[in-house]
C-alpha cells in the first residue's frame, strides 16, 4: 500500500468514528491528490457515508486527523470546511426544493468574503450567465424555472451536481451520483463528472455502489467493509481482490 | 408584458388609495394609519416567519422597544425623565413644532438602531435554534418583554408612559401621522422586495427550504438569519415610534409589548395573505384589518369570538394563504411559471 505523499488535496490519517456502541470507522487512513478521481466502494453499512460527513465536519471525529489542502480540518464547521473549497453531495439528493432551479443556482455561488455589502448585493449578471452555462450543461435548461422540489430525482441529482461546480470548489465528494438516475443518462453522467475533473481541475472522491460506473471513473479505488479499510488500489487490482468479493458477497 | 402590466396597476392603486384615503373619508384617518402599520407588522413578520421559515413570535419585542426609545428621546432632552414619567402625563412639556418634529425624527432614528442591536444580541443567541425551539423560545421573549419593561421606573413601570403632546390640532395630527404610516409601510415594501431580489432574499429561502444543504454549500446562515432579524427589528421599530405618539399612551403589555393582540396579529396576517410571498402580507393585513375594524363596529362583545373562528377558517380553507391559494387555483394568472413561459418565449431561440 502506497503511504501518504507530501502536497495531498485531501488525507484523512487514522480517522474512527463511533455512534454508542456502533464502531462506524476505525483507523481510516486515506489520501487523495490534486486532480484525481477516486473511488470510495463497500457494502451498506460499511462506513462510507460517516467518513464522509467526518470529512466535511457534519460530526466531530472521536481520533484521527483530516488535512485539506494542507490545513487540519477536523476541528472546523461545515460552512468552514465549504468555504475552504471542499465540497460534498447528498446520497439522498438535496436541493432548496421551492425556489427555482435558476435560484439553486445563483445561491450557490461562492461565499469566501461575504459582508453586509454582499449580504445586501444583487447578482451580478455573470452569476445568471455561468449558472444557465452549467444548467445546460447538466442538461436542465429548459427547465430552470420550474421549481426544483417539482424536479424528477434524478434531474435533482443533475441539478445537485451543477450547484456543486457553481460553487467552484477545489474537490467534491458526491455519495452515489448515479443512484436513482435513469440507465441511460449514467453514460453521460460519467462523462460530465470527467469533463468536471478535467476542464475544471476538480479533484472528485465519489462513493459509488455501480461497479460498472466506479470502476470506469475512478483511477484508484478505496474499498471499506464493517468500518474498516479492506483494500487499496487500481480498479482491476480491486475487481480481482478476494476479500472485495468475499465483503460484498457476505463473507465477513 | 402582462405581468409587469398587472404588477403596475396594483402600485398605481395602492399609491392613490394611499394617498387620498384620509382626504376622501378623514373620520377614518387613524383607522388607515393603523392599517399601513399592520402591513408592515405583516411584511416585517415574514422576513423570517415565510421567507426564511422561522415562525418568530417575538418581533413585538422590537416593536415596543422602538416605542418606548422613541419616546425617551423625544422627552428626555426636555425635562427629568423621571419626573415625566412619575407625573402621569399631568406634565406638560410643550413643545414647539421644531423641537416636536425633530424629536420624532431623532427618536425613530435611535429606536431603530437600538431596536437593531438587541436583534443582533438576540439573533446570535436564539437564532441557533431551529422549528418548534425557536417558536416558543420567541414566545417567550415578547412575554418577559412586557414584564421587564413593566418593572423600569424610569419609564413609568405599570402604569406606563404618555408620549408629549402634538404642537397642533388633532386633525393635523392625524393626518401627520398617517401620511408618516403610509411611508414606513412604502419604503418597507420596497426595500423588501428589493433584499428579496438578491442576495440576501435567495439565501434565506436557502434557509427555509434546506439549513443543512445551506451549511453544507458554504452560505453564512447564522449571519444571515441575523440580519434578517436586524432588518424586522429596524421597521418595527419605527413603527413602534410612531404608534406611541398616535395612541398618546405607552401601556408596557398592552400597548407596547403586546404579544397576545399584535404579536399574534402579525403572524395571522401574514399567513392569512400568503407567506413568503411579497404582496401576500400586503393583502393579508389589509383583510385582517378591515375585518377586525367592522367585527368591532357590528360584532362588539364577539368580537373576539369572531377573531377566532376567522383563524380556524384561514388554517382550514386558505393553509397557503391566499396569494398561495391564487397560484394553485390560477397559475396561468398568478403562478410563478406564467414569467417563466413568456419569458422563455420572448428570448432568441439558442
Amino acid at each position: 500500500m502506497t503511504g501518504s505523499p507530501n502536497g495531498a488535496m485531501l488525507e484523512a490519517v487514522n480517522v474512527s468514528k463511533r455512534f454508542g456502541g456502533v464502531v462506524a470507522n476505525s483507523g481510516i487512513s486515506l489520501f487523495v491528490q490534486p486532480g484525481e478521481i477516486v473511488g470510495l466502494i463497500g457494502p451498506n453499512g460499511s462506513g462510507k457515508t460517516t467518513l464522509f460527513n467526518s470529512i466535511v465536519g457534519f460530526h466531530p471525529v472521536d481520533a484521527g486527523t483530516i488535512r485539506f489542502a494542507g490545513r487540519e480540518i477536523s476541528r472546523l464547521r461545515v460552512p468552514e470546511i465549504a468555504r475552504l473549497g471542499l465540497l460534498r453531495t447528498f446520497q439522498q439528493t438535496r436541493v432548496y426544493g421551492r425556489m427555482s432551479g435558476l435560484e439553486n443556482m445563483r445561491i450557490s455561488i461562492p461565499h469566501k468574503r461575504e459582508t453586509l455589502a454582499t449580504m445586501l448585493s444583487r447578482f451580478p449578471p455573470e452569476v445568471d450567465e455561468k449558472a444557465e452555462r452549467l444548467l445546460e450543461f447538466v442538461g436542465l435548461y429548459e427547465k430552470r424555472h420550474l421549481a426544483a422540489g417539482d424536479l424528477s430525482f434524478g434531474q435533482q441529482k443533475l441539478l445537485e451536481f451543477a450547484m456543486a461546480l457553481m460553487n467552484e470548489p477545489k474537490m467534491l465528494l458526491l455519495d452515489e451520483p448515479t443512484a436513482g438516475i435513469n440507465p441511460t443518462l449514467i453514460n453521460g453522467l460519467i462523462d460530465r463528472l470527467r469533463r468536471a475533473n478535467a476542464d475544471l481541475g476538480i479533484t472528485l472522491l465519489v462513493i459509488e455502489h455501480n461497479m460498472r460506473v466506479i470502476m470506469n471513473l475512478a483511477e484508484r479505488i478505496y474499498c471499506l467493509a464493517h468500518g474498516e479499510l479492506l483494500a487499496e488500489g487500481a480498479p482491476e487490482d480491486l475487481r480481482t481482490d478476494q476479500r472485495v468479493i468475499d465483503a460484498y458477497l457476505g463473507a465477513h | 408584458m402582462r405581468p409587469n402590466a398587472r404588477t403596475f396597476a396594483g402600485y398605481a392603486a395602492l399609491a392613490v388609495a394611499g394617498l387620498l384615503g384620509p382626504l376622501v373619508l378623514p373620520a377614518y384617518t387613524t383607522q388607515f394609519a393603523f392599517l399601513w402599520v399592520m402591513v408592515v407588522f405583516s411584511l416585517t413578520w415574514d422576513v423570517l416567519g415565510g421567507q426564511m421559515g422561522y415562525n418568530s413570535f417575538g418581533n413585538v419585542v422590537y416593536f415596543g422597544i422602538g416605542m418606548y426609545v422613541c419616546a425617551i428621546v423625544q422627552v428626555a432632552p426636555f425635562t427629568d425623565l423621571a419626573e415625566y414619567t412619575s407625573a402621569y402625563g399631568t406634565q406638560d412639556i410643550g413643545l414647539s413644532h421644531l423641537q416636536y418634529y425633530a424629536g420624532l425624527a431623532a427618536g425613530c432614528l435611535v429606536a431603530a438602531v437600538v431596536a437593531v442591536a438587541v436583534a443582533f444580541v438576540l439573533g446570535s443567541g436564539i437564532l441557533g435554534l431551529r422549528g418548534h425551539y425557536f417558536a416558543i423560545c420567541t414566545l417567550g421573549l415578547g412575554i418577559a418583554a412586557g414584564e421587564i419593561a413593566a418593572g423600569i421606573d424610569i419609564i413609568g413601570a405599570g402604569s406606563g408612559m404618555v408620549t408629549p403632546l402634538y404642537p397642533g390640532e388633532i386633525d393635523a395630527r392625524n393626518r401627520f401621522f398617517y401620511y408618516l404610516c403610509f411611508a414606513l409601510a412604502v419604503v418597507t415594501f420596497f426595500t423588501l422586495r428589493r433584499l428579496y431580489a438578491g442576495r440576501f432574499g435567495l439565501a434565506i429561502n436557502a434557509i427555509r427550504d434546506d439549513e443543512d444543504k445551506a451549511e453544507a454549500m458554504g452560505i453564512h446562515t447564522t449571519r444571515y438569519k441575523t440580519v434578517a432579524w436586524c432588518i424586522a427589528a429596524f421597521f418595527l421599530a419605527i413603527s413602534g415610534g410612531l404608534v406611541g405618539n398616535m395612541v398618546g399612551f405607552i401601556d408596557p403589555t398592552d400597548v407596547a409589548f403586546s404579544a397576545a393582540t399584535f404579536g399574534v396579529w402579525m403572524v395571522l396576517m401574514a399567513i392569512l395573505g400568503g407567506k413568503g410571498t411579497i404582496w401576500g402580507p400586503v393583502l393579508g393585513a389589509v383583510i385582517f384589518h378591515v375585518t377586525q375594524e367592522l367585527f368591532w363596529t357590528y360584532l362588539l362583545g364577539w368580537q373576539r369570538v369572531a377573531l377566532g373562528l376567522s383563524i380556524v377558517l384561514i388554517v382550514i380553507f386558505f393553509p397557503q394563504g391566499i396569494v398561495g391559494w391564487l397560484r394553485e387555483r390560477f397559475p396561468e394568472r398568478f403562478g410563478p411559471r406564467v414569467e417563466a413561459a413568456s419569458e422563455q418565449a420572448g428570448e432568441p431561440a439558442r
